[in-house]
C-alpha cells in the first residue's frame, strides 16, 4: 500500500516520530529507536561540557544522520530569540540541514507552548529557509496561522509534555485537521499504545513521542507497541470505522435458516 | 593573554587565537560541534580565518538526546 507520510516534499514510511531523551544509556536509546521503526528522530542542542571527556561517544555516532532524519528541537527555549539562535546552531551542526522542530515554552511547570513567541520564531525561521515542524497548543486558529506562515507540519499537543495523559481533546485535533492541509502530528501527551492508536484513528498524519517510550518499564518493548499502535490506528483510519449505534438489531449471523422449535 | 566567555564561563587563552586553535585546544577537532561567537554562527569552513578577541562570548554546542 502506498501510504507515505510526506513532510516538506520528503516521504517517510513510518508515521511514528520519536525523541532521544531520557533513556538509561546509549544502548537503550539505540535499541528503542531501532525497534520503533521511526525514521525521524528529535535531538536537543546543548552547550558542550568544556574540558570533560571530548572523546566520549556522542549521540550522533549511535544515531547517524546517514540513517535517520534528525529533527533538532528548541526544547527549553522560552523566547523566540533563543529558539531561533538554537536552530541556527543546529543547522551549522548538521551541515546545513533545514528540517527542525520549533517549540517555545510558556512556563517550566506545565511546559505549555507560548504561541505568541512560537509565531514570532516561526516567521523568522521560515524567512531564513528553515523547514519548520511546529509544536503548538491545540488551538485551531493558531494552527492555521502557523500553516499560513509556512510551517511544514503542525504538531499540537494531545496533553502536556511528559504527562502521559493521552488525547484530552480529540475535537480540537479534528478542528485543526479540518483547517490545515500540511501534516498534523500529535506531539506530546501520549502515554501508552492506545493513545497513539486513537491519534491515528482520528486521522492525524503521525505521532511524536519520547517519554511514553523512554519512561516505560521496558522501553524497547514499548517502542514495539507504539510502532504497532501507530500502524494499527492508521489502517483503521484508512479502513473507515463502522458507524456507532447504541444498538443495531442487525446481528452478524444470518437471520434466515435458524432452527427453531416453532411449528407453523 | 585574552579572556573569553566560553559557554558562560570565563577562560583565559594565549593572545593570538583563531577559532580553529580554540577548537583544537578544547579537543573538538573533527567532532560534530557548532560554534557561535557574539551571537553569530561561525561556519566550520571559516574557523581558521576567525581571530578571537578579548571579551568574545562563545558558545560551543553538541547534539544530545531530547524530545
Amino acid at each position: 500500500m502506498n501510504d507515505k507520510l510526506i513532510i516538506a516534499g520528503k516521504s517517510y514510511d513510518s508515521r511514528l516520530l520519536v525523541g532521544t531523551g531520557k533513556y538509561k544509556d546509549f544502548t537503550e536509546t539505540k535499541n528503542a529507536i531501532e525497534t520503533s521503526g521511526a525514521e525521524i528522530i528529535t535531538i536537543a542542542i546543548r552547550r558542550s561540557n568544556i574540558g570533560q571527556h571530548p572523546n566520549e561517544p556522542s549521540l550522533l555516532e549511535i544515531l547517524p544522520p546517514s540513517k535517520y532524519t534528525l529533527l533538532p528541537n528548541t526544547a527549553g527555549c522560552y523566547t523566540a530569540d533563543d529558539a531561533v539562535r538554537t536552530l541556527r546552531l543546529a543547522r551549522e551542526l548538521l551541515d546545513g540541514h533545514s528540517l527542525v522542530k520549533l517549540e517555545v515554552l510558556g512556563d517550566p511547570q506545565s511546559l505549555y507552548p507560548n504561541v505568541i513567541e512560537t509565531i514570532a520564531a516561526a516567521k523568522t525561521l521560515v524567512a531564513e529557509g528553515f523547514q519548520v515542524m511546529v509544536y503548538t497548543s491545540d488551538d485551531p486558529i493558531i494552527a492555521k496561522q502557523l500553516e499560513d506562515i509556512g510551517c511544514v507540519a503542525i504538531m499540537p499537543l494531545a496533553s502536556l509534555i511528559g504527562s502521559g495523559m493521552g488525547i484530552l481533546n480529540p475535537w480540537n485535533l479534528q478542528l485543526i485537521m479540518d483547517r490545515v492541509s500540511v501534516p498534523v502530528i500529535v506531539d506530546a501527551g501520549v502515554g501508552t499504545a492506545s493513545d497513539a492508536a486513537i491519534a491515528m484513528e482520528l486521522g492525524c498524519a503521525g505521532v511524536l513521542m519520547n517519554t511514553a517510550i523512554a519512561g516505560a518499564q521496558q522501553p524497547v518493548l514499548m517502542a514495539k507497541a507504539m510502532k504497532q499502535a501507530v500502524e494499527a490506528g492508521r489502517s483503521a483510519y484508512l479502513a473507515g470505522r463502522m458507524p456507532k449505534k447504541l444498538y443495531s438489531a442487525s446481528p452478524s449471523s444470518p437471520t434466515a435458516g435458524i432452527i427453531t422449535s416453532t411449528r407453523a | 593573554m585574552i579572556t573569553l566567555k566560553l559557554n558562560g564561563e570565563s577562560r583565559t587563552f594565549p593572545a593570538v587565537l583563531s577559532a580553529a586553535d580554540l577548537i583544537e585546544q578544547l579537543g573538538y577537532t573533527g567532532k560534530r560541534i557548532a560554534l557561535e561567537r557574539n551571537g553569530e554562527i561561525v561556519p566550520r569552513s571559516n574557523y581558521a580565518n576567525v581571530l578571537l578577541a578579548e571579551g568574545d562570548q562563545l558558545e560551543v554546542v553538541v547534539a544530545v538526546g531530547g524530545g
